[in-house]
């Protein structure tokens, strides 16, 4: 067999099909487990996905967030991590750029983005 | 027990663990291996089992080692041409042994001409020797095998020998046992101090100049007056025999014959490595066998 299918074969088990397909721009909602000694709740991380990179079990997205103080915050998640439990996507915006690190400049008003309809 | 199996690496990805973390694997097809020679201390000197790894065209294998797997050898086209000529010759001396006795036919008598005959008639009969000789080897171990694209000696541990001809592969091993991956890490060619050796090389500023990669002193001066051996300097890299010891294993698929261990294997993808059971496995095999041999 192929060396990708064999890799393939590897991952195959733990990709998540309840995944819903996200670009760079969309504003999502992340879902994430949190162990606190025994007991598990959910947390809620809500940005813009500046970034999207790998494939298969490795494909990994990272949300920006601006928090406190007007602190940009940024987290990079696994998309298939069973930490995640679940991806809202808020609403997609129009960008022109795979990797949206000029988001990191802007602030305020001039950081908004109109929204994609299609 | 065999204490080693033949595999390909097949490149690296990652999976998740138990509590969520992604642990980083590198993805192995082992075997499935055949075992092409058994040898003992009896025979050899020593106990191993030689396995035979993917496959080669017919073609391309010499034909020592086809003659090894036990495969009946076709003459090469010189023999052919050489037996061709020995039929030739041998027709033409019966034929004109036949002509001289038909000329003479008062001197000739019947024995004569048999004689002719069968001389003709044996030396064309004659099966290529090279046949013969494989013919006999194949008599110790039964059928052809392969051919294959490497023939490796493997140990075995706590007796339990396989046979000539037996498949082995990926079964053999469990998820969460520990194995050793053996195989031949990357050229690097030639490669200087800091690359090969870790060296943190010289200053890079304050006026310094062509010092930034340089190994700096090799030794002493006038005492001893000489490089002692085995200083480390620039030189070829890689390409060597790599062992990266207690391995775990994460995955395990014997239908696919792949295993994924956890972390990184000497080599390119596709590269040919060996996948031996951890140091205590061995270790509580052997163990195994003396008690059994105690007990025996």
């Amino acid at each position: 067999m192929s060396v990708a299918t064999l890799v393939r074969a590897v991952e195959e088990a733990q990709l998540r099909e309840d995944r819903p397909q996200i670009d760079p721009g969309d504003s999502v909602r992340v879902h994430l487990k949190v162990v606190e000694g025994t007991r598990e709740r959910i947390q809620i991380f809500e940005g813009l996905v500046i970034r999207l990179r790998g494939d298969g079990l490795r494909r990994a997205f990272t949300v920006r967030r601006i928090g406190a103080h007007n602190v940009g915050v940024e987290r990079s998640f696994l998309l298939h991590s069973p930490q995640i439990d679940k991806i809202e996507i808020v609403r997609h915006n129009v960008v022109r750029r795979k990797n949206l690190y000029y988001m990191r400049g802007l602030t305020g008003k001039a950081a908004r983005l109109k929204e994609r309809r299609d | 027990m065999l204490s080693a199996l033949l595999g390909r690496k097949m490149g690296m990805t990652q999976v998740f663990g138990p509590n969520g973390g992604a642990i980083p694997v590198t993805v192995i097809e082992a075997g499935p291996c055949t075992v092409t020679q058994v040898k003992s201390t009896a025979s050899d000197g020593y106990e191993a089992v030689q396995l035979g790894f993917g496959t080669a065209k017919l073609k391309n294998t010499p034909r020592p080692m086809l003659g090894h797997l036990g495969h009946t050898l076709q003459a090469t086209p010189s023999q052919r041409r050489r037996q061709q000529l020995q039929q030739q010759k041998a027709r033409q001396e019966a034929r004109k042994k036949a002509a001289e006795a038909a000329q003479t036919t008062e001197a000739a008598t019947e024995t004569e001409a048999d004689e002719a005959e069968t001389t003709g008639a044996s030396a064309p009969k004659g099966e290529p020797r090279i046949k013969s000789a494989a013919a006999k080897r194949r008599a110790g171990s039964g059928q052809a095998l392969g051919p294959f694209a490497v023939l490796r000696e493997v140990g075995v541990v706590g007796g339990d020998y396989p046979d000539v001809g037996d498949v082995v592969d990926a079964a053999m091993f469990a998820v969460g046992e520990r194995v050793d991956v053996i195989g031949t890490s990357k050229g690097k060619g030639f490669a200087g101090v800091m690359k090969r050796h870790g060296f943190h090389g010289g200053p890079r500023t304050h006026g310094q100049s062509d010092r930034a990669r340089a190994p700096g002193s090799i030794g002493p001066g006038t005492t001893p007056g000489r490089v002692l051996k085995g200083t480390r300097m620039a030189g070829r890299m890689g390409n060597d025999r790599v062992t990266i010891k207690e391995l775990e294993i994460v995955q395990a698929d014997a239908e696919r014959n792949l295993i994924a261990v956890k972390g990184s294997i000497p080599g390119p993808n596709g590269g040919l490595v060996m996948i031996r059971k951890g140091s205590q496995v061995l270790a509580a095999a052997a163990r195994g066998a003396e008690r059994s041999y105690r007990g025996g």
